[in-house]
């Protein structure tokens, strides 16, 4: 009821911008709805998780003709509904200082809150119709948010990008659907989880459900529109889209493989986590040669996805395996991963988004020194900067330690492909957290510290204060959920233990702050002690160094070896940053070949410096694709110029072809 | 009660023994070198000289890089605090383990290296360029270390892997030797020892961590300093801990025990100090895009580790 009246409200937010927008209180008033049904939508969703409730169903009349609209809030939807309305709210309370500055305003705020509606639906939803009217809604609101900046070529590109791997992905979520409602055609999920399939419509369920929700997510090879269309957005409408919507599609994923299919096999849970590895280290390493920050953390989220899809692939695989207690343990890692990054994602691209809106940049070779001229925006980023790459004692270390310790349990699957495949992902997934470290000291000590690398990044002053809140408190959440994980895993098993069909193995012997993959003895890490153990520590040292050092610091001038350059340009950028780490890991993937033009002795030419770099997912598999659609669509083309015999005789044969087959099938 | 107490030791025991560790292997350097060598007090008396002296910062430099010499220092003395050394009674052996300790060696490396670009000087970032490409292939054979052994001895608390090895519990094994080899190259690398990075140069070309505390002076230097000297200790005391074990006291050992495990402990510590002099006198420093072979290897070798598990299980 609550839930129902809080996304009407959104609707109505939708409405007011378009009744009055040449007012600028209409926007933000319509930021402000936005806020507060986001807030009820994560309140009744925080209440039902407490309360572990029963699944609680409503059934509206309108949809299909000959069906009602089903919604049901269970525990995942609940936690989903968190997930999506958490960030929401800080996106809304942001948008309410940012949406003035964003260009193009007034084509964002009606959309905002429709983007919200369809992502909220789509969790709610308890039969295929209302999924796909919401993942639609979802995908068509967010096509219209990427082509609010629709001046810019390269946005139209991204958008158009954007609308054909939505497509694509609506594409093979319906006949997902459409398989599991089977013959009868009940669309209901109630109907599916009860219904029984053949291997074949198994397998393509699965596979259709991976591509469909695998495309929307941002897994890797699906992932080419996210990095184009994710910063072509404004940041808050950015920040929803990487942070929340491609949660929203991992919903899709576990609503289906995990609820309505019920009986996947461990091949595929294999599959999803070498997808998720590959996802993992290809996202992070393009991340690290990006240097556009918003460009920079959309690929940083295709690598989140991965580490989420390995976790899920492992989820699978045990529970096949009849290990059901390890799927749980899996699937809560890969919850808490999901919780982490919808936190620490949308503070980084609120973040980017402060950056953009006082430097009007997002050249990270352009930006710099911005920590001394946005103190409340610089310690937020860096916070969110240290959970994104796993430090203890943030919220990002827990879900990784919790990904590790399942995977460590990884090698107890019976199968060789398996107990060999799972150190390899294990490896990768290693991989992958340390050069998310390397990516992140990068974007924020480039961005924010030295010195001011353009007259707009030495003159950038800090953004107002909604902008601010919403900043400071992500930060605080991310700091929040690292801190007390014990509190946070205890409720995310009450929403993994019915997916999995068994309880985790209970931790026995540790209390209340001793995270436990499984009895003590297994490993244990407990963020409490180590922050109280942490500040007693800060205390003794800060009284030793007051007691042995008393004197006071003294600011001058850089030392720099005794020779310091007046020249910002002599810094470290962020292409130079990054080049011991594409020296060692570039010069296959990408093929980046370096060149340096030194003119002789005497020369007054400068010196050129040049960077050449491919993309191989890019120009091996989309170019190739897109030519192939070209060449089909030029010879279906003629089609379009034949006689009206011609088109008769098209018509007659159809007729042929559809009564041989209704023969052939009776 | 008494494991608080064992636990306050332990830390002591890290702040009074990293400096003379360090000390020790520079004079056993020097004496293998035919030099005199410093006494093993200096690195103390360089400690106390730079915490007297006034700290100078950049005026491009922000408040981070007054801060990280702290956090950098506090992070690596709570990696200290839970590795097992002379007993495994500790209050906080519980609440980290392998994994958790990797990752507090890594704030200490983020701050360091934000630290190293934030005075805005071409060496820093020089630095902190170069430190995150090593930390990259480093940081994911440590884990893979961790795994083959949390695979062995079903635990990632280093207080339960060394009482599952002191229980007789593995013989002699290829992975473990994989891992041990691994987890050196490792050491060696996150150490800034060579022939990863040279701990005495100040030449551009060759430095590494060095090159990111450059702009630091005072106290924050001398903290740096000990952070550097604690993350040597630690390493050794890792290895020793988890590949070499023996003497270390478990829980209800008695008084004698402990003892026993710390005077074990000293002469461990110390043959340690000798292996790593005599490795760096007779070893060559190598060219920076050859560490990423280097570390590679040890990725490789740890990986090999936990994938000869089923190999020798299988035959």
């Amino acid at each position: 009821m609550t839930a129902g009246a809080a996304l009407l409200l959104l609707l109505v937010a939708s409405l007011v911008p378009l009744g009055a927008g040449h007012l600028a209180r209409a926007h933000q008033a319509a930021y402000g709805l936005c806020l507060g049904s986001a807030l009820v939508l994560a309140l009744v969703a925080l209440v039902h998780l407490a309360a572990g409730d029963a699944a609680r169903l409503a059934v509206l009349p309108f949809g299909l003709p000959w069906m009602a609209a089903h919604f049901r809030l269970d525990q995942l939807s609940a936690f989903f509904l968190l997930v999506i309305n958490l960030p929401a709210a800080m996106a809304a309370l942001y948008g309410i200082g940012y949406g003035l500055h964003a260009p193009e305003y007034r084509r964002v705020t009606p959309f905002f809150p429709l983007f919200l509606l369809g992502m909220n639906v789509v969790v709610l939803a308890d039969d295929a119709f209302v999924f796909l009217v919401g993942w639609e809604f979802m995908s068509l609101a967010s096509w219209l948010l990427v082509l609010s900046n629709h001046r810019d070529q390269e946005t139209r590109r991204a958008a158009h990008l954007y609308l054909i791997m939505a497509s694509f992905g609506g594409f093979c979520l319906l006949p997902a659907f459409g398989l599991m409602a089977g013959e009868g055609g009940d669309f209901r999920f109630e109907a599916m989880r009860a219904g029984e399939f053949g291997p074949v419509a198994g397998f393509l369920v699965v596979l259709l459900a991976l591509l469909g929700a695998g495309s929307k997510a941002g897994l890797v090879p699906l992932h080419a529109w996210l990095p184009q269309a994710h910063p072509a957005a404004p940041s808050h409408v950015s920040a929803l889209m990487s942070g929340v919507m491609t949660k929203v599609a991992l919903y899709g994923l576990v609503r289906i493989l995990f609820d309505l299919h019920g009986a996947v096999d461990w091949r595929w849970g294999a599959a999803l986590m070498l997808i998720g590895a590959a996802s993992a280290v290809i996202g992070v390493l393009y991340a690290l040669m990006q240097t556009d920050l918003k460009r920079l953390l959309a690929y940083s989220t295709v690598e989140n996805i991965g580490v989420i899809a390995i976790s899920l692939g492992l989820a699978l695989a045990f529970k096949d395996q009849g290990r059901q207690a390890l799927a749980a343990l899996a699937l809560v890692a890969a919850f808490y991963h999901m919780l982490n990054h919808a936190a620490f994602k949308t503070l980084l691209f609120l973040g980017a988004g402060a950056v953009q809106a006082a430097t009007h940049e997002r050249e990270l070779n352009r930006l710099g020194g911005l920590i001394k001229r946005m103190p409340v925006t610089a310690p937020a980023f860096l916070l969110g900067a240290m959970a994104i790459s796993a430090l203890p004692p943030l919220n990002g270390f827990v879900s990784e330690w919790l990904i590790f310790q399942s995977l460590f349990r990884g090698p107890e699957l019976p199968h060789w492909t398996m107990k060999f495949g799972v150190p390899v992902v294990g490896a990768l997934l290693a991989l992958a957290a340390a050069l998310a470290a390397a990516c992140f000291v990068r974007a924020f000590g480039i961005a924010f510290l030295g010195r001011a690398r353009s007259a707009a990044a030495a003159q950038a002053a800090e953004v107002v204060a909604p902008m601010r809140a919403a900043l400071v408190l992500l930060a605080v959440l991310c700091v929040v959920l690292g801190v007390i994980p014990v509190t946070v895993t205890g409720a995310l098993a009450t929403i993994a233990e019915p997916l999995a069909g068994a309880a985790l193995e209970p931790a026995v012997g540790l209390g209340w702050p001793w995270l436990s993959p499984a009895d003590g003895e297994r490993g244990s890490y407990a963020a409490t002690v180590l922050v109280l153990a942490g500040l007693v520590l800060a205390g003794l040292l800060l009284w030793a160094t007051r007691r042995l050092s008393p004197l006071p610091v003294r600011v001058a001038p850089s030392w720099d070896c005794g020779q310091p350059d007046p020249s910002p340009a002599t810094q470290y950028t962020a292409d130079s940053f990054a080049q011991p780490l594409r020296r060692v890991f570039g010069t296959r993937i990408f093929g980046a070949r370096e060149t340096v033009e030194m003119p002789p002795p005497g020369d007054p030419r400068p010196a050129r410096f040049s960077l050449r770099m491919r993309d191989p997912i890019w120009q091996g598999l989309y170019l190739p694709l897109a030519a192939g659609v070209d060449w089909l669509a030029e010879r279906i083309n003629r089609m379009q110029f034949l006689s009206i015999r011609r088109y008769l005789m098209l018509m007659f044969l159809t007729l042929v072809v559809l009564l041989v087959v209704v023969g052939v099938r009776q | 009660m008494s494991a608080a107490l064992w636990q306050i030791l332990q830390i002591a025991l890290a702040l009074a023994l990293a400096p003379g560790l360090t000390g020790l292997v520079r004079w056993l350097k020097a004496v293998l070198q035919g030099r005199g060598g410093p006494s093993l007090l200096q690195p103390y008396r360089d400690l106390y000289r730079l915490l007297r002296k006034e700290p100078v910062v950049s005026e491009d430099s922000s408040w981070l890089f007054r801060l990280a010499p702290y956090g950098c220092f506090l992070a690596v003395l709570l990696a200290a605090a839970i590795v097992p050394t002379f007993t495994t009674h500790l209050t906080l052996v519980h609440a980290a383990d392998l994994i958790a300790l990797v990752a507090l060696l890594g704030i200490a490396r983020f701050l360091t290296a934000l630290a190293g670009m934030d005075a805005g000087t071409a060496f820093g970032g020089l630095g902190a360029s170069r430190e995150m490409m090593i930390a990259s292939l480093a940081e994911p054979a440590m884990l893979m270390v961790t795994f083959s052994l949390s695979l062995l001895a079903g635990s990632t608390l280093p207080a339960n892997i060394v009482g599952f090895v002191l229980g007789g519990g593995i013989g002699l094994e290829v992975s473990m030797g994989l891992a041990l080899a691994a987890l050196t190259m490792v050491a060696i690398a996150e150490t800034g020892r060579i022939p990863i990075d040279n701990p005495a140069t100040h030449l551009e070309l060759t430095m590494v961590h060095e090159a990111m505390v450059l702009e630091y002076s005072g106290r924050h230097l001398a903290l740096m300093e000990a952070t550097g000297m604690l993350r040597l200790w630690l390493f050794a005391s890792l290895i020793l801990c988890l590949f070499l074990p023996w003497g270390i006291a478990l829980p209800g050992g008695g008084f004698l025990a402990i003892l026993l495990g710390l005077v074990t402990y000293v002469v461990k510590l110390a043959g340690i100090a000798v292996a790593l002099a005599v490795f760096e006198t007779s070893i060559a420093k190598m060219r920076l895009f050859r560490v990423a072979d280097f570390l590679g290897g040890a990725l490789l070798l740890a990986l090999l580790g936990t994938i000869f598990l089923y190999v020798s299980e299988a035959v």
